[in-house]
């Protein structure tokens, strides 16, 4: 037991590492207020195109599609060694994250040729559209309607697609977006949908921010209004779009988590109880049970490690990562704010305390985005434990006929 | 990165649930049993190596080490077994280990620990005194020209026992007090009469019914002194931090076999039409039960890799596997009551077995809010950098 990297992992590290130490300083994001955003996005493709000339990006995909081919521990130890940097990489974590591993494994090669390269050097921006207003946890639920009709001129079929997305995150500043919709309603919900990706600039495609809670606006609504798009925009057969997107889950588990890097530690509450003159000893039980969850989470994730270092799959047993990690976060930022009193009032971005009521308002969506505390735990009871589902009334009756 | 048992470890711990079984039905039977513990099973642990596995060759031992140990005490939790393991193997043993690794030169470590090895002597830890709190607490007890009058309790294994270390103050031992070894072989059981008048063993009414407690009464026993005079302190440091850590591996396995238990009952019982295994309200306990669990885990490997390299680390791995197991292990037993219903709060069903191991765990090496105070200490010291090794490699 010890928590060495093996001679490869070492040898791969280590090159890693000597990478970034020459590059990577010259595109980190500066700490204090944020950046103009135009900047930002400059700043991050920039980024991203030296990551891709390197190597770096795509590391699991296959090399057939334009990845590397390496293995996943090859890709956690990258993600470990560019944590190290505050680096923009937000921008594009949902597209290769998910929506790109989608368009490969279920489009056709020439799909993946046009599309992969582009986004891997971040010359291409992709965001996902699963979430709707009437269907949050319940993704299968989606009202957003595909229709198909015959091409033009005997071109191909295309389809023609009305509805509402939510949540979609940077959804502005992107090309492509990986698309769920309904194309049978007469078919049991999850047997009705279908995948697609769609072009993001498309008039009939209209983006409005959503302000959220702590009062920005980085996610938006997406509304279509009769977007025509062509059948070679589908990902998978007709109906199978519940599968397919259970598929983009996989990759989707090698970002095993953890604590977000700009969220405050514990050593920063240690150091606001020691500025405000408070015996931590007066908090043990408390401070104890934040230690707990925190390095708890971090000692979990090495054993995931050694799991892909040992050729393992990861399985859904990381689910219990973003499930301890919010709540934690949420419960330590208000413990601070209450240690900081009257000063925590203030929520400007100068405030000493910004770290924490930042992070106790984003917290809260932590805990929902991604999947929500229970559906998380839902998935434990289900796919660890093997516990029945929760009786449903909704999967053998047809979509057009349900109640709600 | 490497952080969980080798192949080796994981097929000692097939052997061990080949043994041991992975439910409780072996410790069901301890608690009617008269004997301390089950000496046929033992027997049969001691033939498998278990009492050798960390001890160093040049004392009779396999050398193998304490991560060997700690599956070890994972598999005796989960079973409940009715073995001596943590009195003799976990704690003596490891006691007598940390001496002789620390004074080479030891005569009663030198003389014991083959003893102990080869499965001759069954020992236990005799440190607390009644009105005590913890093992570090100073002792009452006083030796002198070598004779030890005083009286330990809670004592685990205290009437299976063949050997005790027990804390004692001492002429030589200064403002401080020292460790020593008593031979209990012919000393009295209960309310029977043993062949020696030095030493009785008084039964308490024990809350563990498989891991069962009681006292030892020393008028004058001869007693051989472990480490140097004044070393005790020193001694108890070093040793609650090792039996934080082992202990901690025989809570997870436990609090492990709590959530089988609730998992196994849960789909088998009925209520309003349907198994309640479907109910969220109950699938999500359980779910809870589970994180609990891995976090315990996690934790208590940190604290296995700390005590089997000697990382400075240790005190604060030690620290936070005892809290986390401890929140997993009450978690665990608990709920695996609640979730039982009333057959859960039978004296049949066997959720009360690990319901009662866990608080004689609480209670024997200090409760949460003593461990809580240990860890943020430490936290505090280090002064704006919790970082550990395990964090920084994270």
């Amino acid at each position: 037991m010890n928590f060495q990297d093996t001679p490869e992992e070492a040898g791969f590290r280590a090159g890693v590492r000597a990478w970034l130490d020459q590059h990577a300083p010259g595109y980190v994001v500066p700490a204090g207020p944020k950046p103009p955003h135009a900047k930002h996005i400059r700043n991050a493709k920039a980024w991203q195109a030296l990551k891709a000339g390197a190597g770096f990006v795509g590391i699991v995909w296959p090399k057939a599609v334009g990845g590397q081919g390496g293995t996943p521990i090859q890709q956690v130890i990258f993600q470990q060694e560019e944590q190290r940097y505050r680096l923009p990489t937000g921008v594009f974590s949902i597209g290769l994250g998910m929506c790109l591993p989608t368009l490969f494994t279920h489009g056709a090669p020439e799909l993946a040729a046009r599309y992969v390269p582009p986004a891997m050097r971040g010359d291409e921006i992709w965001c996902q559209l699963f979430s709707e207003p009437a269907g949050g946890s319940d993704v299968a639920a989606a009202r957003t309607r595909a229709v198909r009709v015959a091409g033009k001129e005997g071109g191909d079929d295309e389809w023609v697609i009305n509805g509402q997305k939510v949540w979609t995150s940077g959804a502005k500043d992107c090309d492509y977006g990986l698309l769920l919709a309904r194309t049978d309603p007469s078919v049991p919900k999850h047997a009705g949908l279908t995948m697609f990706f769609i072009d993001m600039r498309d008039p009939a495609v209209e983006v409005r921010p959503i302000k959220s809670m702590p009062g920005e606006s980085e996610f938006n609504e997406v509304f279509f209004t009769d977007l025509r798009i062509s059948d070679r925009q589908r990902l998978g057969a007709p109906g199978a779009g519940w599968k397919v997107s259970l598929t983009t889950l996989m990759f989707e588990r090698l970002a095993v988590g953890g604590r977000p890097a700009t969220a405050p530690s514990l050593d920063d509450l240690m150091g606001l109880m020691r500025q405000s003159g408070v015996e931590p000893e007066h908090h043990a039980q408390t401070l104890a049970r934040f230690y707990l969850n925190d390095q708890g989470i971090a000692l979990t994730r090495l054993r995931l490690m050694t799991a892909l270092s040992r050729g393992q799959v990861p399985g859904p047993e990381a689910s219990i990562s973003k499930l301890v990690v919010a709540k934690n976060l949420q419960e330590m930022a208000g413990f601070a704010q209450e240690l900081a009193a009257n000063a925590a009032m203030d929520f400007d971005e100068a405030s000493p305390l910004h770290g924490f009521t930042q992070w106790q308002m984003w917290s809260a969506g932590l805990r929902i985005a991604g999947g929500t505390d229970e559906i998380l735990r839902n998935i434990i009871a289900e796919r660890v434990l093997g516990l029945p589902p929760e009786v449903r009334l909704d999967k053998d009756t047809p979509y057009n006929q349900l109640q709600a | 990165m490497n952080f969980d048992f080798s192949d080796e470890q994981q097929e000692l711990r097939r052997q061990a649930q080949r043994l041991l079984g992975t439910g409780c039905a072996r410790a069901r039977t301890q608690v009617t049993a008269s004997a301390s513990f089950d000496a046929a099973l033992w027997r049969q642990a001691v033939e498998m190596g278990w009492t050798a596995a960390a001890v160093p060759e040049a004392q009779g031992g396999l050398g193998l080490g304490v991560l060997e140990l700690c599956v070890l005490a994972e598999e005796c939790g989960r079973a409940l077994a009715p073995l001596p393991f943590a009195a003799s193997v976990l704690q003596a043993t490891q006691a007598l280990s940390i001496t002789q690794s620390t004074w080479p030169n030891d005569a009663a470590a030198a003389q014991w620990l083959p003893l102990l090895a080869a499965g001759e002597v069954v020992a236990t830890v005799a440190l607390v005194e009644p009105g005590g709190r913890l093992w570090s607490d100073a002792p009452q007890a006083r030796v002198q020209g070598g004779r030890l009058t005083g009286t330990k309790s809670p004592v685990a294994q205290a009437a299976g026992a063949d050997l005790a270390i027990v804390s004692a103050r001492s002429d030589e031992d200064g403002d401080s007090f020292g460790l020593w070894l008593v031979d209990l072989r012919g000393g009295g059981t209960g309310d029977e009469a043993g062949s020696r008048s030095d030493i009785h063993r008084p039964s308490i009414h024990s809350l563990d019914l498989v891991n069962r407690h009681g006292g030892l009464r020393f008028d004058g026993a001869p007693a051989q002194r472990l480490g140097p005079p004044g070393a005790g302190p020193e001694l108890l440091r070093r040793l609650i931090d090792s039996t934080a850590v082992l202990m901690a591996f025989e809570q997870l396995g436990s609090a492990e076999a709590a959530l089988a238990m609730a998992l196994a009952y849960v789909r088998q019982r009925k209520a309003f039409g349907r198994e309640i295994a479907s109910y969220q309200a109950v699938k999500h306990r359980l779910a809870d039960m589970y994180v609990k669990n891995q976090l315990a885990r996690s934790h208590a490997y940190y604290g296995a890799w700390a005590l089997s390299t000697g990382a400075a680390e240790l005190p604060l791995a030690a620290a936070g596997a005892r809290l986390a197991a401890l929140d997993a292990q009450t978690f665990a037993t608990e709920e695996n009551v609640q979730l039982h219903g009333g057959i859960g709060f039978t004296w049949e069903c066997d959720a009360q077995l690990y319901y009662r191991r866990t608080r004689a765990q609480a209670i024997a090496l200090g409760g949460r809010a003593h461990w809580a105070q240990r860890l943020v200490a430490m936290l505090a010291r280090v002064d704006g950098n919790t970082t550990t090794a395990a964090a920084t490699s994270a």
